[in-house]
């Protein structure tokens, strides 16, 4: 894919990603985030919350790979704003769905606004700038 | 200038300057760490881990996914589970002004290369901003802007963090109503509670002690509790336990709507205790006819749920 490829409104397809307890502690000891409310349910618990939860470089990290799981290994990440809201809990899942919402044709870079809604609600709204590798272009 | 305006310029005093010391990763960017990475998002994008496809794409050696940015520089596991975390200065002042709860709520990064093989990067973290109090659905708080910026081995720029977190005051744990009865249709329904606040907590807690607190500041007393003097605006106050004497200074007596969990016909009183103050609570043992202005009335408390108590007048 290239930036002429691209147009406003046009839809990412749906990745659904399962919060498994494996899943959250792959994604913080890949992270180096040894908090222990990413690892262990019982120190989770003792801060009130039902079980472990996804740390948030790890949200960070599914956010860029949705994206260019569609864009390909030629997009280039500039920026990734997140905005955080309901934690990812074990035994939830994550349907992270996304459209382009702007072009900047001098550029030419591309928005990408991305949502993943848990069983709670939105767990991540995010913005993600792409650009392309020269060679591709 | 008030406690909370002083908490506010302290916090703001910290603005422009570093939040903690700089962070040199300890490992340079490798294969390893991506490739475990990678592994656990699924991400299967060949630049992590296609010598080939990246050497196509012009990288020399292994390159680092920009989401990777801050995870060079985390800290290193402790055991028992928690992070070396230094703590951040910026917000220990909220902790000691009792807004415990911290939770980032928005993360903005931007890189300006990607990472290679053998980078070895630096973070410093400048406090950037702090906010208003706010009024926010996880309680009362500020939000703290750290400001990061990253830097390789030669100090030049290769990525920008705006992290923002929600320091705040847990809002006090409301009773909840006991669970329904199986029978009886007056626990159908629970009893309405009180909404309990910073400012009215000494009420609801003295009610539990079969206390009736006032709010005095400096000698003048108040009811329903307030958090300052209307007087003088002081924030300063202590309680006084009413004697439990007083007089009907109005009634109503209450027909429809009928609600669960209330007998009618039900008196209401506003009662003038000996101390000065008014307070509405119900009537018990007393018939409506005989409920009138001017009469004198002395307190008790009715145990509505296990430790929910409310004040209650019966004919003195």
């Amino acid at each position: 894919m290239t930036f002429d490829d691209i147009q406003v409104g046009q839809a990412l397809p749906e990745l659904v990603i399962p919060i498994t307890a494996s899943a959250i502690v792959a994604g913080a000891i890949a992270t180096n985030d040894f908090e222990n409310v990413h690892h262990d349910k019982a120190a989770a618990q003792a801060t009130g919350v039902p079980d472990i939860f996804m740390n948030i470089l790890t949200t960070n990290g599914f956010v860029q790979r949705f994206v260019t799981d569609w864009a390909g290994q030629d997009a280039r990440i500039a920026k990734i704003a997140i905005r955080l809201g309901a934690p990812n809990f074990v035994g939830d899942e994550m349907k992270m769905n996304g459209e382009v919402v702007a072009l900047d044709a001098a550029a030419r870079t591309a928005d990408i606004k991305v949502s993943g809604r848990n069983g709670i609600g939105e767990h991540v709204t995010s913005t993600v700038t792409i650009g392309f590798a020269e060679g591709a272009r | 200038m008030t406690e909370q305006s002083d908490l506010l310029a302290r916090a703001r005093a910290y603005i422009g300057s570093e939040a903690t010391k700089p962070v040199t990763a300890r490992d340079p960017v490798n294969q390893p760490m991506i490739r475990r990475w990678a592994e656990a998002m699924g991400d299967t994008n060949p630049l992590w881990h296609d010598a080939d496809a990246r050497a196509a794409a012009g990288f020399n050696g292994a390159v680092s996914p920009p989401a990777m940015l801050e995870v060079w520089t985390m800290s290193p596991y402790r055991p028992g589970g928690g992070t070396s975390d230094e703590g951040m200065e910026v917000l220990k002042l909220f902790d000691e002004a009792g807004y415990f709860g911290v939770v980032a709520t928005n993360i903005e990064q931007e890189y300006v290369r990607y990472l290679q093989e053998g980078d070895i990067i630096q973070s410093r973290a400048v406090v950037a901003d702090v906010s208003d109090e706010k009024r926010t659905g996880l309680g009362i708080g500020h939000f703290v802007t750290i400001d990061y910026e990253f830097t390789d081995q030669k100090g030049e720029l290769v990525g920008r963090m705006k992290f923002r977190v929600l320091k705040f005051k847990p809002p006090l744990k409301q009773a909840e109503a006991a669970p329904a009865a199986a029978e009886g249709k007056a626990k159908k329904f629970p009893h309405p509670r009180p909404a309990i606040t910073h400012d009215n907590a000494f009420f609801w807690e003295g009610l539990k002690q079969r206390k009736l607190l006032i709010q005095s500041f400096n000698g003048r007393l108040v009811h329903p509790p307030v958090p300052a003097c209307p007087e003088t605006g002081s924030f300063e106050w202590t309680t006084v336990e009413a004697s439990g004497k007083g007089v009907i200074h109005s009634f109503v007596v209450m027909h429809q709507p009928q609600l669960p969990c209330f007998e009618y016909p039900l008196p209401v009183v506003l009662v003038e205790l000996a101390e000065g103050v008014r307070i509405v609570a119900n009537m018990i043992d007393a018939k409506p006819e005989d409920v009138a202005v001017g009469k004198a009335v002395t307190l008790d408390f009715v145990e509505v749920e296990p430790d929910y108590i409310l004040p209650a007048f019966r004919l003195a």
